[in-house]
């Protein structure tokens, strides 16, 4: 479990924010999430990134390479299930296309890239974010450039172990965690009309 | 090729009947990389680590590895295996002292790259006149390079902490090089008891499509693309990119410490914690160092070991939390440096009870009694 008091929050931090993991958060085991720094079952953390998503002007989803090519058995199925989320959050998607770094010529208005994620999250005025489908070593590097540089609160749905840097993060997110974030995003709309 | 079956890295490690063998620590690697379900090896020859790698070859021959070959230098060596690497192969080389020097860019390299490579360091000095002796100074210069560094005290650990580093390095949330290191000669050119899993069983392979960056498979998607650098802008958006990065290699290390737990049983070992004198040291320094303990003990002085066997992630918690009532912290090294002194220093909340030494080098043995001088000292 994490001891650590260090807080992942909206920021901007500063001039380079350090690494969560330096700072002694910890990642989840099976089961569990992360909520700005502090290990919570999954199942709170799911609730917390609806209501995030829900309160936001301008949420805004960023799936990377490993969701936007149908390179594997169930990809296909997932990137659907993305796009029903994000239909049903009424959020934006702005792809990750690939990782190379396009500035100054990137055009922030359709794509985002880790090595300047900030570009993207000012000229949109985003702000929450969701990553997914992004490998773990690109979203860490750009989740701390947001943190450092942005106001934008940051969600990470992790297929592997999950980012610190993120100020929500889930692990092994797959299908059944997208369908069921879907499920609360619709419950939690109805329950507010 | 040989039948072997996969096995959890846990049976393997832990439960697996182990037969007890006697043999030198070179042996125990090649006895290790047979259970490791490599892909790959590459070799270059230099002493003390010549013989491992040569024994590595043997079990090419016999059917345990796919491919092995050998390359034109050091250099030479570790870019190929980080092209292995960056294709996601599991991949072992060894080196050790001028060698590791003369390869010393490709480490930081390799780290930055988020690349698992397992690589042996049999160390020896490194100086003017030349030395084949053995020295642990090379393991100052890399301290720095983002690699993880394991040190083994004998061929028992050199063996398991080969198989260990294997398993480790490849979590998704860790994925930079392990380094096991090793005293040259004390450990790989002698004799010792190491108990071994059967040679029929293996880890399972690495999955490379769980790396943390993109696999370099150039036949599939979406890992068609290099990882191209963004270092070729100067400004402040490349800067924070760079920084970003390698913040995130370094806390790649921080997230190993649970790893290291579960498999090594820790960061450090303690023996007698709580004694008033404690002695800090790591590979066949601990030998040494347990050996002057008894001999102390049977003069009616008490003192505890504190055995490091990961230099990275450095235990710095836990060493603080241990040394935190000691009088006194004696730090016997096998180099002139005393890097680990160093680190030390830079943990305990009042280093002026740290003692740096005593230090041998230049391939010089450290007889038990010149700890025991330090311990006896202390005492008074």
């Amino acid at each position: 479990m994490s001891t650590s008091n260090y807080q992942v929050v909206a920021g901007p931090e500063g001039y380079l924010p350090p690494a969560a993991a330096f700072m002694g958060v910890m990642l989840p085991e099976k089961g569990d999430a992360l909520v700005e720094g502090k290990i919570v079952p999954a199942e709170e953390a799911m609730q917390k990134i609806a209501e995030k998503i829900l309160a936001a002007k301008n949420p805004v989803f960023f799936p990377g390479p490993l969701l936007l090519w149908n390179w594997k058995e169930g990809v296909a199925e997932k990137a659907a299930a993305l796009k029903k989320l994000a239909e049903s959050a009424g959020a934006k998607i702005i792809p990750m296309p690939d990782y190379r770094p396009k500035y100054p010529m990137i055009n922030p208005a359709v794509e985002i890239n880790p090595n300047h994620p900030n570009l993207t999250i000012w000229h949109n005025k985003i702000d929450v974010c969701l990553f997914i489908g992004v490998h773990c070593h690109y979203a860490n590097m750009a989740l701390k450039i947001i943190r450092g540089g942005t106001d934008c609160y940051t969600i990470a749905l992790c297929a592997e172990a999950g980012h610190e840097d993120a100020m929500i993060t889930l692990r092994d997110a797959g299908l059944t965690e997208l369908n069921k974030l879907n499920e609360i995003i619709i419950a939690m709309k109805e329950g507010g009309k | 090729m040989i039948e072997q079956r996969v096995v959890d890295p846990e049976y393997l490690f832990f439960s697996a009947e182990r037969e007890k063998r006697f043999i030198t620590g070179s042996e125990a690697v090649k006895e290790a990389i047979k259970r490791a379900n490599i892909d790959m090896a590459v070799s270059y020859p230099i002493t003390p680590q010549s013989e491992s790698m040569h024994l590595v070859g043997d079990i090419y021959a016999e059917g345990y590895i796919p491919e092995y070959f050998r390359g034109e230098n050091e250099f030479a060596v570790m870019s190929a295996v980080a092209g292995a690497s960056m294709g996601g192969v599991r991949i072992f080389t060894a080196t050790g002292g001028p060698g590791t020097l003369r390869a010393f860019e490709t480490f930081p390299t390799w780290a930055g790259a988020r690349l698992p490579i397992v690589c042996a360091f049999m160390t020896r000095g490194v100086n003017s006149p030349l030395t084949i002796q053995p020295d642990t100074i090379e393991m100052a210069f890399m301290l720095d390079t983002g690699i993880m560094m394991f040190h083994a005290e004998n061929a028992q650990d050199l063996h398991d902490m080969i198989l260990k580093a294997f398993m480790i390095a490849e979590k998704t949330d860790i994925h930079i090089p392990a380094g096991v290191f090793v005293d040259g000669f004390f450990v790989t050119h002698t004799r010792d008891y190491v108990d071994i899993a059967p040679e029929d069983i293996k880890l399972p392979p690495y999955n490379p499509y769980s790396a943390p960056v993109p696999v370099m498979d150039m036949e599939n998607v979406p890992v068609r693309q290099m990882r191209d650098p963004f270092v070729m802008k100067s400004n402040f958006i490349s800067y924070a990119a760079h920084a970003s990065w390698q913040q995130e290699i370094l806390a790649a290390a921080e997230r190993a410490r649970k790893y290291i737990d579960k498999y090594m049983g820790g960061l450090l070992e303690m023996e007698n914690e709580g004694a008033d004198i404690l002695i800090i040291a790591s590979g066949t320094a601990v030998s040494q160092s347990r050996e002057a303990i008894a001999m102390a003990r049977q003069e009616g002085i008490d003192a505890g070991l504190i055995k490091i066997k990961s230099i990275r992630p450095f235990p710095k918690n836990e060493i603080m939390e241990i040394t935190r009532k000691a009088k006194a912290i004696i730090v016997p090294e096998f180099n002139r440096a005393g890097w680990l002194c160093r680190e030390v220093k830079s943990t305990v909340a009042d280093t002026t009870k740290v003692v740096g030494g005593p230090r041998v080098f230049g391939g010089m043995t450290m007889p038990p009694e010149l700890i025991l001088a330090e311990i006896r000292r202390c005492s008074e």
